[in-house]
């Protein structure tokens, strides 16, 4: 059957919703938290390539070129706050992390 | 001009000492005030004179005050002949009672007040007799009751002091009620409130009605009445009386000048100078003479059973205002007012004889504790008889006798001719007579004979007063002995008419007057002599004769002397009645109403924010997964939102 | 067709697997891996749709700098697997509700709609198939021209990255004594050497512990 817009977009949406459930559903690590907003950018690649594919404009690959930069720095960052903190924490359990508390 | 000095110097020295009494020192203040007094006293006789017998009636216009659409009220001055009795009157007695404040109050601490506010009243008291309009008689009404406050709680450090201060101008104010409205019901009718407008426009006025609460009743007498109501708080009179033994808290001097001779008399005084309007309202009058003749009845009787000096005198002052006012309901103004004047003389002797007595006792007040005193206070005794026998009324009919043979027996003896229902006001006049003469010489007795009934050192310290104290009692003793007799010819009777010149309504009196001396049985007028010697001779039996006698008497008739000595338990009713429901009413609005509901609105506002915020800070947990959750929660209600409604 | 359609669909379903044992798995190690090969997925999808360049690029910078970053810093942590519980509390009912309504409503969006781009659109790859020019050379011949400002910007983004990362971490050990080459290549003889005037037979006392 032909694979059409509608499929790649639904594959990207069940990565984004993953994503998102990883953030608020895992209690384990920060870590897992960073890895899933990597799913959810993702998924918007592989959105944004499947439009710029289906509408036949480069654009939309260009697009997902600087997605790919600024995803890397944001990791790259992030995880060095993640060691910054638990070297000053001594933890990354999601639990402890609650120094924001209203 | 010597009007305005007449009533300005007082005032002037009111204000002087009032302001700067402690850069003066005390000796100048008392010279000040008492200088400024003398010469105010002066003047009034020397206007007396010229008012009273050469008719120079005058009217003195002074400044503008409110004028507002048809209210037109000005300061002015009235000088008619009622205005140059009181006159005399007032500044007389106030001087004296300066004079004589020198001396009862010279170990005082705040004498520059106590001068500055006794002149401060018989300013107040002066602008009342001279006003022009009835808002200015109100300015001097209200005057007189302020200074009256303020001389009653003097001693101010002395709760009870301030509760009968407070009482006094409680019991006024309710009184003062009535008077306001009548003055709103004056204006509404007449348009005016000036004397000489109104009595001008009297006449038409008289038999028609108007809506008063819902009925329809009689102008006049409605108006009347509601004045009426200002005078019997004013003049302790029944049912608004129970200020006046409380105000005896004040210093004496106070009471001999604001009880005996001018505050009080500012009521009789009032109705005397709308005589015109009562003149014309018979029920109204009728009224007064039946509050007034109770009055007198009344308070005699409570005088007889007390034991402190002053309110014994003062239940007096009491019943004579009676006398005054049902002197005026019969119609027979110029009696009332020539009672007045005596009754001015020879109350504030016997007050001041009693402060003479107090300054020697020590402060003591209660009689039972007093006796023997005669030897060593001799002229104080003097006076005190002479009073006395002015106010029992003392003299022979058709021969002579002291003021209040003349002035009294007048009364009662027209009360009989005027003819009230079953003579009710000439019964309670008379058997006031006769109470009169009791309680009068019981004092007498009690004070200064017998044996002394106080420790020996308390006797061996009585003395008797400074010159500056029994000098006025000397002046005074004069005029309670002589007053009546000069006077009487002057005041009632066919000369007069030419006395008053229409100051006051003369044709009831002088029909009174001829009825008097023309139509009555001849007993009526022994009648008087023989309550007055029989009132005379009981308390010589009781208290020389048969010393026991009093004991016996109480023990006997136990439900009346309680009765009586509890002055009625009128005191104890009002408490019931409306002092409690007050205090009530007063506590449940303010811990329901203030602080509960009021407070409570503005606590609970703040705590009902605390509340929230409460709760609502529990929403951050600083936890990243719940701030994800709600972004996800509120994304998909958008998503969902848009989906069906269709984004446009 | 049929073969690209049973290329997509294992693609994408293994990707799928993958991000769920990412967040399910319990060794954090294990989740990297899993990520790693969910990436690997969506770079054959990206093949599938003609763009090979990104595909590869996914697999050197994402997988091989991003992915190996993360298990450097997974296994640098001192994380505890006795710790780790199940991480799923009572929010889960719930959240996976709510984001089983988004992923519903986002499916029904992209499968009911379609925007209009339907199969007969599958084909025209646009520049790239029409002029015979390979994926690079069309990304290149667009980045350099029209997109050089954003170009530039994503360099600068990425300096201000490894700044960023490097200020954060970096720490002085206390008590490491290290070499200054600057300070040893600029010190001068008189830093260095001391003439002293020694009397025979006496012992010499240095400067430095010379108490005056």
């Amino acid at each position: 059957m032909e694979i059409g817009i509608g499929h790649y977009l639904t594959v990207a949406a069940c990565l984004f919703t993953l994503g998102m459930l990883g953030i608020f559903l895992n209690r384990k690590n920060v870590i897992i938290i960073l890895m899933s907003i990597e799913l959810m950018l993702l998924a918007v690649n592989i959105n944004l390539v499947a439009f710029s594919y289906f509408l036949g404009d480069i654009v939309g690959q260009v697009f997902t070129l600087f997605n790919l930069t600024v995803a890397a720095a944001e990791a790259a960052i992030g995880l060095a706050i993640v060691v910054v903190y638990f070297r000053n924490r001594g933890s990354i359990a999601v639990e402890d992390i609650n120094m924001m508390k209203g | 001009m010597i009007y305005s000095a007449i009533v300005f110097l007082p005032g002037l020295g009111s204000l002087i000492v009032g302001l700067f009494g402690r850069a003066l020192g005390v000796k100048a203040s008392e010279f000040i005030t008492t200088g400024f007094l003398i010469i105010s006293c002066i003047l009034s006789w020397i206007v007396f004179f010229r008012v009273g017998f050469a008719h120079e009636t005058a009217h003195v216009a002074i400044q503008r005050w409110i004028t507002s659409g048809e209210l037109d009220i000005s300061w002015a001055l009235r000088v008619d002949t009622l205005t140059s009795v009181m006159f005399i009157v007032v500044t007389t007695v106030s001087s004296l009672v300066h004079v004589y404040s020198m001396g009862y109050m010279s170990e005082d601490p705040s004498r520059p007040r106590f001068f500055s506010y006794l002149s401060g009243f018989t300013f107040a008291m002066l602008m009342l007799v001279t006003s022009d309009n009835l808002v200015q008689l109100f300015f001097g009404w209200e005057g007189v009751g302020l200074f009256s406050y303020l001389l009653i709680g003097f001693w101010y450090q002395k709760p009870e002091a301030n509760a009968a201060a407070i009482k006094a101008f409680v019991v006024n104010r309710v009184g003062d009620f009535g008077f306001a409205l009548g003055i709103f019901g004056v204006f509404a009718i007449f348009r005016t409130v000036s004397f000489d407008q109104i009595f001008a426009a009297a006449p038409g006025v008289a038999g028609q009605s108007f809506m008063f609460l819902g009925h329809e009743v009689d102008i006049l007498t409605t108006l009347c009445l509601l004045l009426f109501m200002g005078a019997m708080g004013k003049s302790a009179q029944f049912l608004l009386h129970t200020w006046l033994p409380d105000a005896m808290e004040g210093p004496t001097p106070v009471s001999a000048l604001i009880h005996a001779a001018t505050m009080v008399t500012a009521g009789v005084f009032m109705v005397a100078r709308l005589s015109p309007l009562f003149d014309l309202a018979p029920d109204a009058l009728a009224f007064v003479t039946l509050v007034g003749s109770f009055t007198a009845f009344f308070a005699a009787t409570i005088a007889v059973v007390q034991n402190d000096i002053k309110r014994v005198i003062a239940y007096s002052t009491c019943s004579q205002l009676g006398y005054m006012f049902a002197a005026c309901g019969i119609g027979a103004f110029s009696m009332g007012i020539f009672h007045l004047t005596c009754h001015a003389f020879f109350k504030s002797l016997l007050f001041l004889c009693a402060g003479s007595v107090k300054h020697a006792m020590h402060e003591e007040q209660d009689m039972r504790k007093m006796g023997g005193l005669a030897p060593k206070m001799r002229i104080t005794w003097l006076m005190m008889i002479a009073g006395g026998l002015a106010l029992s009324g003392f003299g022979i009919p058709h021969i002579g006798g002291f003021a209040g043979f003349y002035s009294k027996d007048a009364i009662i003896e027209a009360s009989y001719a005027a003819g009230t229902p079953g003579q009710y006001a000439f019964w309670f006049l008379l058997i006031g007579a006769f109470l009169t003469a009791a309680y009068t010489w019981r004092l007498i007795l009690m004070t200064f004979h017998g044996k002394p009934r106080m420790s020996d050192e308390a006797y061996a310290h009585v003395h008797e007063s400074p010159p500056t104290m029994y000098v006025p009692l000397l002046i005074l003793g004069l005029g309670a002995a002589f007053a009546g007799a000069i006077g009487i010819h002057t005041f009632i009777g066919e000369g007069a008419n030419a006395f008053w010149a229409g100051a006051v309504v003369q044709k009831t009196e002088v029909e009174l007057y001829h009825a008097m001396h023309h139509e009555l049985p001849e007993w009526v007028h022994w009648s008087t002599f023989t309550a007055m010697a029989i009132g005379t001779f009981l308390p010589f039996l009781y208290y020389k004769l048969v010393p026991s006698l009093p004991a016996i008497t109480a023990k006997v008739f136990y439900p009346i002397y309680a009765f009586l000595l509890n002055k009625w338990y009128i005191d104890e009713l009002y408490d019931f009645i409306f002092v409690r429901p007050c205090f009530w009413i007063a506590n449940f609005l303010w811990k329901v109403g203030d602080i509960g509901i009021i407070n409570g609105l503005i606590d609970g506002t703040a705590a009902t924010v605390y509340r929230i915020t409460g709760r609502a800070v529990r929403l951050q947990t600083g936890y990243i997964y719940t701030y994800a959750f709600t972004m996800l929660v509120g994304l998909a209600i958008l998503v969902t939102y848009f989906m069906f409604m269709g984004a446009r | 067709m049929a073969l690209t359609a049973g290329f997509f669909y294992l693609f994408s379903v293994l990707a799928v697997v993958a991000g769920v044992m990412v967040i399910v798995a319990r060794n954090p190690v294990h989740a990297v891996l899993f990520l790693i090969l969910a990436f690997f997925n969506a770079a054959g999808l990206f093949i599938l749709l003609g763009a090979e360049f990104l595909a590869m690029l996914l697999v050197i910078v994402y997988v091989g700098a991003v992915a190996v970053l993360f298990l450097f810093v997974v296994m640098m942590l001192d994380v505890d697997f006795a710790e780790l519980k199940a991480g799923f509390i009572k929010n889960a009912p719930i959240g996976l509700l709510v984001g089983g309504i988004v992923l519903g409503e986002l499916i029904l969006l992209f499968v009911g709609r379609g925007f209009g781009l339907g199969v007969e659109h599958s084909g025209t790859v646009g520049q790239i198939a029409a002029e015979g020019v390979s994926n690079t050379q069309a990304l290149g011949q667009v980045l350099y021209t029209r997109y050089v400002f954003f170009f530039e910007v994503a360099g600068l983004i990425l300096l201000v990255a490894m700044i960023g990362a490097i200020v954060l971490t970096l720490e002085h050990r206390v008590g490491v004594r290290r070499q200054s080459i600057a300070a040893q290549v600029a010190r001068r003889p008189h830093q260095a050497v001391e003439v002293v005037k020694v009397a025979s037979g006496e012992s010499i006392v240095p400067a430095s512990d010379r108490q005056s």
